[in-house]
């Protein structure tokens, strides 16, 4: 699966460690976002039929399907929510994080 | 117009659009990250200034996994036909050109370099994502920002409604260059604007989608709530799901009855300050845009 | 075979454009560039050029098609004059920043207002600190030289920067003269198909126009900084391998007429120059001492050969086709600070002139000398050739 991912992020020391032109490379992450989370989605595969609606709607795509349920990627999850409102099921439930 | 239909089950796992910073719940990373799921890997990507470029390509954390660059706020459609110009001269084969921009980035300032993209007929896709209003800078007025709403540069006061402006007619705007695919949408309703990305991306020559996408920070909403709003907006009639394509405009979706407009105004902050003649005067909108999209083929 | 034709600069212009193999052309019409992009469509037209001629809406999107292009790894150019430059100054500095190496011709034209299509250097040289390497031509031959030599010193490793030639609207755009026009042959081995690591690449995705925070703003600037630099030595490398082909040679960054013992030179750019030399030499008959220098790089500013050139003279004078309003002239300006960092305090002077268009000519010239000689420092910006008393 292409997914931008996290690399560590290297302490540039040099000018000519800089891109020494215009570009640089894709998909490159050096921070996560779960710190900006207040709320947490928690997820109850018992619940899931997998019409992954969840995952159509998250807007940073933080929701992966998994088998037959889905997984969160909790580093970037933001806790906006949307899961638990597009899910009929109550298959996520966002709890306060702790 | 045949296209399969996006669902679900058929979208691609890839996620170009990841570990970005833009606002819990933001509608317009969501537009994003679907349409580069749509389109895949082998997609060229410009946007210019604004949320989607601010929130995605601070060096060296680069939120796209595809290959992207920013424009400047006018030149979104001129930096797509340079792609697409690159493209060719250097004999590339089975790509897209895409290019993303807000409501201010499209229906003002870059509205006469999508006219001249239209114009040109590159074969590329132009996608507005509409939030109505300047949000990167700080929820100011732009051209699709619509009737009562407030903003930082419209403010609702002693004297003012907010603005009393309606929102520019931006899809017939593009339908009446003679572009031969042009679509509404809504985050609300994803699969829809998906399946659009899809036909869009199978048109030969220029395309464009204008998706609204609501932003809860300018909206005043909850962060959970974007998706319920940007269905109720369609529901309520507000907004409409349209395709023009051969010459001519097709209905995609006509309710029979609508949702309560005052429900949709009520639950967002920027219309608090509205009275009840001034959702009369929404609705009486609304109703004329219905009677002249009438003739639309469903 | 190379051949000679009876041609306009701007027409030489287009012919070296179509010799470097430019692969998209995007243009938005503006007098007097219009007889490049026009000659330029014909050539595509019939096919004696195998490039893509992209109809844009305004010069911002010229400029921005042709970063377009430029980030698919593609050769594009694009012409533009006055009015139609300071429309796209956004993009500028967009496009040296990001380290597209497009070359735009920029006919030299008066801005407005009042409104004017004649010449002066007013445009280009408010675009001085846009991160562009900035070249003045003399005449027709160099203007086709230069569109070939600015792709190969654009082009280069260790520049990588977009390179404006400016041609003197009309005097130089519209006016015929022989040229030779080197084959195609010659001018593919020396400027080879544009082949770069630095571009969108679908086998490798990556990121361009990208923003920098605080942290490391000001080295990505210096990086640029330091590559235009570069061009100072770049120039003269590549005008000797140019020379070697076809056995025209235009120096560096300045070039000194008759410096070696002079006492007063007279500094210009552009069309000019051949007026200043002959001025000189009617000067030099007349037991003056008189010298001429032509800058023919802007940015980077060739300080250390300005310097050198003026070593041993009493003063200096400054023509410029400019005035930045309240202050002097943009190249006096910068003749003075590079005279200064090199320690050499000689008396100078500038002259504005050649504004909106106005003729110079060798008489107005020679009063500059003169009024050098005569040292007279009470008023040390002046204009040249007025035609009515300055009573105000």
């Amino acid at each position: 699966m292409i997914r931008p991912s996290i690399t560590e992020k290297n302490k540039i020391e040099k000018l000519s460690r800089l891109p020494q032109g215009g570009s640089c490379k894709a998909g490159v992450l050096i921070e996560k976002n779960a710190g900006w989370r207040n709320k947490c989605p928690v997820y109850n595969p018992d619940k899931c039929t997998g019409c992954y609606q969840c995952y159509m709607y998250c807007p940073d795509g933080v929701i992966s399907k998994e088998g037959k349920g889905i997984s969160i990627d909790y580093d970037f999850c933001k806790g906006c929510g949307i899961c638990e409102k597009i899910c009929k099921l109550q298959a996520i439930v966002m709890e306060g994080e702790t | 117009m045949i296209a399969e239909r996006v669902t679900a089950q058929n979208i691609s796992d890839n996620e170009f659009f990841y570990g970005h910073k833009a606002c819990g719940g933001c509608g317009g990373s969501l537009a994003v990250r679907m349409a580069l799921k749509v389109l895949g890997e082998r997609t060229l990507l410009t946007l210019p200034a604004g949320c989607m470029s601010a929130v995605s390509f601070n060096y060296p954390q680069m939120s796209y996994a595809n290959n992207a660059i920013i424009s400047a706020f006018a030149g979104t459609g001129a930096v797509m036909s340079g792609l697409k110009a690159g493209a060719e001269a250097m004999g590339l084969k089975d790509y897209h050109v895409l290019g993303i921009a807000g409501d201010g980035g499209t229906a003002d300032i870059g509205l006469q370099a999508l006219s001249g993209l239209i114009d040109r007929n590159d074969d590329a896709i132009y996608i507005c994502y509409d939030n109505e209003a300047y949000m990167n800078t700080g929820i100011q007025k732009s051209g699709l920002t619509p009737y009562g709403s407030t903003t930082t540069t419209t403010p609702a006061g002693s004297k003012g409604k907010g603005n009393i402006k309606q929102k520019k007619n931006l899809f017939e705007i593009v339908a009446a260059h003679g572009i031969p695919y042009a679509a509404t949408a809504s985050v609300g309703y994803i699969e829809d604007f998906a399946t659009k990305v899809k036909r869009a991306s199978q048109i030969k020559g220029t395309s464009f989608i204008h998706v609204l996408a609501p932003c809860p920070t300018g909206w005043g909403i909850d962060t959970s709530e974007t998706i319920e709003v940007a269905k109720e907006v369609v529901d309520t009639g507000l907004w409409y799901l349209a395709e023009f394509y051969d010459g001519e405009y097709h209905l995609n979706r006509h309710p029979k009855v609508f949702s309560d407009v005052t429900h949709y105004i009520r639950r967002q902050g920027r219309f608090q300050h509205l009275k009840d003649e001034d959702i009369d005067i929404i609705i009486r909108s609304r109703d004329k845009t219905w009677k002249r999209i009438e003739g639309f083929k469903e | 075979m190379s051949q000679v034709r009876f041609i306009s600069g701007d027409e030489a212009f287009a012919l070296g454009v179509s010799l470097a193999r430019v692969q998209v052309i995007s243009a938005y019409p503006i007098t007097p560039q219009t007889i490049v992009v026009e000659r330029l469509a014909d050539m595509v037209e019939e096919g004696e050029l195998d490039s893509k001629f992209v109809h844009v809406e305004s010069e911002h999107s010229a400029m921005m098609t042709a970063m377009g292009v430029s980030a698919m790894g593609a050769r594009a150019f694009t012409a533009t004059s006055s009015q139609g430059l300071l429309y796209m100054a956004e993009c500028l500095g967009y496009v040296s920043g990001g380290r597209f190496p497009i070359v735009m011709m920029n006919a030299n034209r008066a801005t407005a207002l009042p409104w004017s299509i004649y010449g002066d250097h007013r445009d280009s040289l408010s675009q001085l600190d846009c991160g562009w390497i900035q070249i003045y031509v003399e005449d027709a031959q160099e203007a086709l030289d230069m569109a070939i030599q600015g792709y190969a010193l654009a082009e280069s490793e260790n520049i990588r920067l977009p390179v404006m030639v400016n041609l003197d609207g009309f005097v130089l755009t519209h006016t015929y003269e022989k040229v030779n026009i080197p084959d195609r042959e010659t001018i593919d081995a020396f400027l080879p198909k544009r082949n770069t690591w630095d571009k969108l690449d679908l086998d490798n995705p990556v990121s361009m126009a990208f923003t920098v925070g605080p942290e490391l703003n000001e080295e990505f600037n210096l990086l640029h900084h330091k590559a235009s630099i570069n061009a100072l030595g770049e120039l003269a490398r590549i005008d000797k391998e140019y020379a070697k082909i076809t056995g025209r040679s235009y120096g560096n960054a300045v070039k000194g007429y008759r410096t070696e013992d002079a006492e007063y030179v007279l500094i210009s750019l552009g069309s000019i120059s051949g007026l200043v030399r002959d001025a000189v030499d009617r000067l030099r008959k007349e037991g003056i001492k008189a010298g001429a220098i032509k800058i023919r790089m802007m940015r980077p500013f060739p300080k250390d050969e300005i310097a050198a050139l003026t070593k041993n003279v009493l003063a200096i004078g400054v023509i410029d086709k400019d005035i930045s309003f309240g202050y002097e002239g943009t190249v006096y300006t910068n003749v003075n600070s590079a005279l200064l960092q090199k320690k050499i305090y000689i008396p100078s002077y500038n002259f504005i002139g050649g504004i909106g268009g106005r003729d110079v000519s060798v008489d107005n010239i020679e009063s500059c000398f003169k009024e050098m000689i005569n040292a007279d420092t009470k008023e040390t910006v002046r204009f040249m050739g007025l035609e009515v008393i300055d009573d105000c």
